[in-house]
């Protein structure tokens, strides 16, 4: 399935592992969270990088601890109106995790902007989809009202330093 | 009151641009309807049994002349010439097209306002209490802390696409006048010994199927820590909120079944990473939105005005206009005034555009160009010179809005019901006319004191009829319409559920038994005492009893 990555559409270099397939030498693969807790001195001792996929009842507390090993975490939206990967992103960013964030399910892309937002910095397309369909919906907003995980300024903070500016 | 500077002005109209895409993909057929429909949504714009209607929202239900004539105007365009105001001092309009929403929403933008998060699984539109800046008993003006929430839940990109709709809102006095106790979140400002302010927390009320009282989560959140502790909330309820049922998808249900003390602990645990962060609410941007909620020029007045004592003595109307809608001001010499949108047989909180224009005209002369929409689904101005009642009640008795049934039986909150909505068991409306026909005598109204009744119907609440002295259910039952009676419930600081009171009355005889049940509490009542009390005094034996005298007559 082809990935919009910032902003851009690529092919998917990553292969998702089913949990009954034997782990392949080469080539970077995502796991379960199962097959990450089951098989992690496995998957540690290859070279190729490895990610995990949580469903969307798989709060990324429980990788906390490991995100240094893991160079993508992928998160399931059983359904666009499932918000809860949303905050995992969140949560995500605010462990330090620097590696590749991914939206993977059912995803429109009306939600891209926000997604951006919460901290992903990919997600799965349909085959077909262009660069040119997803920017048409993004939202341009030209500064957001709250904090996320994107750096952009809230209007919060663009008021002080305009009050800052001008002496108050 | 607030006004745009140019970064909420952007984003408004950004929105509308965002919104007018949307809308265009989907008359394309290039967006299903299924795709559109969380979109459309959290724009306020539902699809109802005829018709698409459209919630506008009125941020914690302030709003000026400028943007009342905007509603009526919209009215006029849009609609056929008259508004709805909701139980989240909203307004709605019934009939609009969906390729004119787009145009409806830049003429809202133009007024400042908009139709964002009233309504889709978000954070709706928060309200408050509709004397906050008018009242004596408020530890600080709720509104600039409604206006700060505002601004912090406007598209949040986390809690958009939460399990359920999320509802918060704010209040500042020990009377609680906004439902705090039935809200996802309800905040009661407070100040603590140090003299310094901060929020008590309350979570997980709400009515619907499943009507729960809110439980405090924290007895003082100091103010620059309110957003971060709201964020907590919110990212523990998205993230272990269930997903499985709609009905049970609430934060009501997630505090129900986690038990306060994980779920608090939870939340507690998350707001320790969040708090020092660039949530903190800069004490400059409370100052900046604390100067648009300044008190508006008041006069040095007298506390008493003698032509006003002389116009109530001359003329009983106006006395009992007064003594029904209007209620002591902070200030020397000024009153807040309550408009019933409640007239004698006409649907609860429907406006025309001709009133909203004559209103609009009104708050300019009389009330400092400002206006209130109340949970009730009535209006308010919230700052009148006592000298200048008598004016303003001949002025509203022309337009045909100077009823004196605040809080009186007449005084309903009904829901849309079967006439305009998709989710209706039964019809609302027409059953607040016949009450209020049949309670059409005003002496009696008095003489029966407060007396709260709320109307839904369906399960889903939206008439609050749990949180009614008496409320009133619409249930199906084999295709007619009958409806349950519950006694003993209070959205005021007394918080309480109302209990049913036994099987449902057809349609045909509900006004009957309504009248029963308050004919009983006319013969119990000691003194003055409001229905609600003495239902709690006696208990509900007697009003079943009253109710379902066969069986009575089976158990003997």
């Amino acid at each position: 399935m082809p990935l919009l990555k910032d902003g851009k559409i690529v092919n998917d270099s990553w292969l998702y592992l089913d949990d009954s397939i034997a782990l392949p030498k080469v080539g970077a693969i995502v796991v379960s969270l199962a097959r990450w807790q089951r098989d992690r001195a496995a998957l540690m001792a290859r070279t190729d990088s490895v990610g995990v996929r949580l469903t969307a009842d798989q709060s990324p507390e429980q990788i906390k601890e490991d995100l240094t090993e893991l160079a993508l975490v992928a998160i399931e939206f059983p359904a666009f109106t499932n918000g809860r990967g949303y905050s995992y992103a969140r949560l995500l960013h605010r462990y330090g995790f620097t590696g590749e964030i991914r939206a993977v399910g059912n995803v429109l892309r009306d939600q891209y902007g926000n997604m951006k937002r919460c901290g992903f910095n990919a997600l799965e397309v349909k085959s077909g989809e262009t660069e040119a369909h997803w920017q048409a919906t993004v939202s341009n907003f030209s500064a957001p009202y709250q904090v996320a995980a994107d750096g952009a300024e809230p209007i919060m903070s663009l008021r002080q330093q305009r009050m800052a500016a001008t002496g108050g | 009151m607030y006004r745009y500077d140019e970064f909420d002005r952007n984003f408004v109209n950004e929105r509308v641009t965002e919104f007018r895409g949307q809308v265009a993909r989907r008359l394309s057929g290039e967006m299903s309807e299924e795709e559109f429909r969380p979109l459309r949504l959290m724009n306020g714009l539902y699809l109802q049994l005829h018709a698409y209607m459209l919630r506008v929202a009125i941020p914690y239900g302030t709003f000026s002349s400028v943007q009342m004539r905007k509603l009526a105007h919209i009215a006029r365009t849009y609609d056929r010439g008259y508004g709805h105001f909701t139980t989240r001092q909203n307004i709605q309009f019934n009939w609009p097209k969906l390729d004119q929403v787009p145009d409806l929403l830049a003429e809202l933008a133009d007024v400042e306002m908009h139709a964002i998060q009233t309504s889709g699984n978000c954070i709706r539109n928060v309200t408050a209490d509709p004397y906050a800046g008018a009242v004596a008993d408020e530890v600080d003006d709720s509104r600039i802390w409604a206006e700060i929430v505002r601004q912090w839940s406007t598209l949040h990109p986390e809690f958009t696409y939460l399990g359920r709709k999320f509802k918060i809102a704010v209040s500042a006095s020990d009377f609680d006048r906004a439902v705090i106790r039935f809200h996802d979140i309800g905040l009661i400002l407070k100040k603590n010994d140090a003299g310094e302010t901060g929020f008590q927390v309350w979570v997980g009320g709400g009515l619907g199927r499943t009507p729960m009282i809110g439980k405090v989560f924290n007895e003082f959140v100091p103010q620059q820590d309110l957003l971060s502790y709201l964020e907590a909330v919110l990212r523990v309820y998205n993230m272990y909120g269930r997903r499985d049922n709609k009905y049970k998808a609430r934060i009501k249900i997630l505090v129900h079944e986690t038990g306060i003390d994980e779920l608090k602990a939870k939340v507690e645990a998350e707001w320790r990473e969040i708090r020092d962060s660039a949530l903190k609410v800069p004490d400059d941007e409370v100052a900046r939105i604390r100067s648009y909620f300044a008190p508006p020029p008041f006069e040095q007045l007298d506390a008493i005005d003698r032509s006003f004592e002389t116009k109530k003595f001359e003329n009983p109307e106006f006395a009992r206009w007064v003594t029904g809608n209007v209620v002591a001001h902070r200030e020397p010499g000024y009153r807040i005034v309550n408009i019933s949108l409640k007239p004698e047989g006409l649907p609860p909180g429907d406006i025309t555009a001709d009133q909203m224009e004559d209103l609009a005209d009104l708050a300019e002369t009389y009330s400092f160009d400002e206006i209130r929409a109340t949970h009730e689904q009535n209006l308010v101005f919230a700052h009148v010179k006592q000298s200048e009642l008598f004016e303003l009640w001949q002025e509203l008795a022309e337009i045909g809005l100077a009823m004196p049934n605040i809080g009186k039986v007449s005084d309903m909150i009904a829901c849309p019901g079967l006439d305009y909505c998709a989710l209706a068991n039964a019809r609302a409306i027409p059953l607040a006319q016949r009450i209020s026909k049949r309670y059409a005598d005003l002496d009696q109204q008095f003489d029966l004191g407060e007396l709260k009744l709320k109307i839904s119907g369906c399960i889903n609440a939206c008439g609050h009829h749990h949180v009614g002295h008496i409320g009133l259910l619409g249930v199906d039952r084999r295709g007619e319409e009958y409806y349950q009676i519950t006694l003993g419930g209070s959205g005021a600081e007394d918080a309480a559920i109302g209990s049913i009171i036994g099987p449902a009355f057809s349609s045909e005889t509900v006004v009957d038994a309504l009248e029963s049940v308050i004919s009983l509490f006319v013969e119990l009542r000691l003194d003055k005492e409001r229905f609600l009390d003495t239902y709690r005094r006696v208990g509900a034996a007697p009003f079943k009893s009253r109710l379902y005298p066969e069986k009575l007559d089976a158990a003997a």
